[in-house]
Parts: structure tokens; sequence; C-alpha cells
């Protein structure tokens, strides 16, 4: 592992900017290309550049398997999660306009929201997947 | 100019496709999947298709590749040989693909105003969503708000992929798994080892 340098270093200053702008395609895809989904797939890939060069376990110390497991499901809850409470605020299943006094400001609640529960799913389920496949060791010699 | 560009797209995609069809070494052929799905992308953008094309360079060429990486060094590197010449699989392709081509001729004209796709839903979307979302972005208003019940079914659709994996790929031996296997606990601690580096 201590051989290459260059590739720890590199991947040590690439990651937060991954991550940031990860963030900055969930919170700018009401004005711009990207969203949840997209947002999700480039904070997974943050993390599997971290497994894949400072190996798996170092990884699963930084992000527990639990919590994206756990991550995969939350995501699936806030987003019907908003749905129940625009439901109880007396409106249609994800009906965002009863969400605040203006119905256009109730919508761009409501998209934040349900961006964010795409945006957790998808990254627990990528991460999941990535940890369930470099996880298991080759079979038989 | 945009035809040009269109043109190479297209082809590189081709040679690409054949490229993955003849490659023996699998490293490469989930290399060129990359590949392919990052030239896609580069078509899409160039149909003014910025979202799908976001999506396929982050899912096809990132996070696929590496998951196919990851599989790759469970699996080895080199596919088997083929046995036989496959001779009514590659009739069978050649008149689907004919018949899809010849079914193309009946679409109507690329981006004429109008066609039916312009005509359904998409004016009211063009001409309401403004005032009635507020978000610049139409793919997100439609995708997030208008049809957010396709949206929360495509969630709960990736969190079954995942329910999948985990159950046949599973999460790795469970201590208690392997005690009643009688591997015993050194076990448990050895399959925390990293994976092979897939490029090694």
């Amino acid at each position: 592992m201590d051989d290459r340098i260059i590739l720890r270093v590199g991947a040590k200053i690439l990651i937060p900017y991954i991550l940031l702008f990860a963030l900055y395609v969930q919170f700018h895809g009401d004005y711009g290309p990207g969203g949840g989904f997209q947002a999700g797939v480039i904070f997974a890939a943050g993390f599997v550049l971290y497994a894949l060069v400072y190996g798996l376990g170092n990884a699963k110390k930084v992000m527990p398997p639990a919590v994206v497991h756990a991550c995969g499901a939350l995501g699936v809850m806030i987003y019907a999660g908003v749905g129940v409470v625009t439901l109880l605020l007396g409106g249609a299943f994800l009906d965002f306009t009863v969400l605040a006094h203006e119905p256009e400001h109730g919508q761009h609640w409501g998209i934040l929201w349900v961006e964010l529960g795409v945006l957790v799913t998808v990254f627990g389920v990528m991460v999941s997947i990535f940890y369930a496949f470099a996880g298991r060791r080759r079979a038989g010699p | 100019m945009v035809a040009i560009v269109q043109i190479t797209l297209l082809a590189l995609l081709a040679v690409t496709a054949f490229a993955l069809l003849r490659i023996r070494n699998l490293f490469a052929v989930v290399m060129l999947g990359g590949i392919y799905s990052l030239v896609s992308a580069a078509l899409f953008t160039s149909l003014d298709a910025v979202d799908v094309a976001f999506t396929e360079a982050a899912v096809g060429a990132g996070i696929s590749t590496v998951l196919l990486l990851g599989t790759l060094a469970l699996v080895g590197r080199e596919a088997k040989p083929r046995v036989r010449r496959p001779i009514l699989p590659l009739f069978v392709v050649m008149v689907t693909g004919g018949v899809l081509v010849y079914g193309t001729f009946d679409m109507p004209p690329f981006g004429d105003p109008a066609n039916p796709a312009n005509h359904h839903v998409a004016p009211r979307y063009i001409e309401e969503s403004p005032h009635e979302i507020g978000v610049p972005n139409m793919v997100t208003s439609i995708l997030a708000s208008y049809r957010s019940y396709d949206t929360m079914g495509e969630t709960t659709v990736i969190f079954t992929a995942l329910i999948g994996v985990l159950l046949l790929v599973g999460m790795g031996p469970s201590p208690r798994q392997l005690v009643w296997w009688g591997e015993g606990n050194q076990e448990a601690e050895s399959s925390e080892v990293e994976p092979e580096a897939p490029d090694g």
C-alpha cells in the first residue's frame, strides 16, 4: 500500500471536491442539470474511490455497512414521508402545494425533500452494492 | 456542424460496440463499456438532453464500471474460448436488427414540432410550470413534482435492487453463520481483507 503515495495523496485531494460537487449537483438541480439521482451516484463515487485507494476495511470504518444499508431504506422513507405529510396537511398524496402558504414555495419545499430522499437512497444503495461485491473473495484457488 | 459531431459520435459507438464483441480480455471489455457510456453521454449532450447525459456519465461510465471491475476481481480476466460458431444467433440478431431499422422508417422526423411527443402534455408543462412550480429546470419540476409518483416508484426500485443484491451476493458471512458452518472465528477476521486490486 505504501508504494502508491501519488495515488493516495491524489485521492485525498480529490475526494472532498467530489463530495462537494455532489452537493452542488443536488442543490443546484432546480436550476441546472442534475438532481438527487446524479448527486447520490457522485457522492457514492467519492466513497468508492476512498475504498479503492485506502482499502475496504478503512472505508467500512468511515462509512459502516449498517449505515449505508439504513440509508437505502431511509431515503424511500423520506420520500414517502413527504407524501404522508401532504396527506396530513389536507392535500393529495405528494401534492406539494400544501407544504407552505404559497403554492410555489410549497412546491420548492416538496422538491427539496423528495430529492433529498432520492439522494440518500441512491447513495446508500450504490455504496452497499459496492461493499457487497468488493467484500467477496475469489471462489476457489 | 452538429450533424458532423453526431455522426462522429455514432461511428465511435459502433466501433466500440464491435470491439466489445470481439475482445476476449474482460478487463478491456469493462473499460470499453465505460467508454461506450461516455460516448453515449456526449451524444445525449449534443441532443440537448443534459440531465440524461449526466446520469449516463455518472452511472454508466462511473459506478457500473467500478462494480464490474469489482466483479472481475472475483471471476478472472479472460473469457472462456468459444466452442462453436454461433450462426443461428447471428441470423436472429441480424433479422431483429433489420426489423428494428425498418421500424424507424415510420418514425416522425426528428425535432419536428408537429410530432406527437410535442403535443400531449409537453405544451402544458412548458407553459404552466414556470408559475405552477417556479423551478427553472423543467426536468426537475416534471420528475419531482408532476411525476412524483413515478419517481417514488423508481426510488423504491433502486431500494429493491439493493435488497436483491444483498440477498444474492450477501452481506458477507456473519460470525454466527460461520460458527454454524463450523468454520470458526478466524475466518470472520480474515474476511475483512481487501479485495484484489482490479488492475493487478
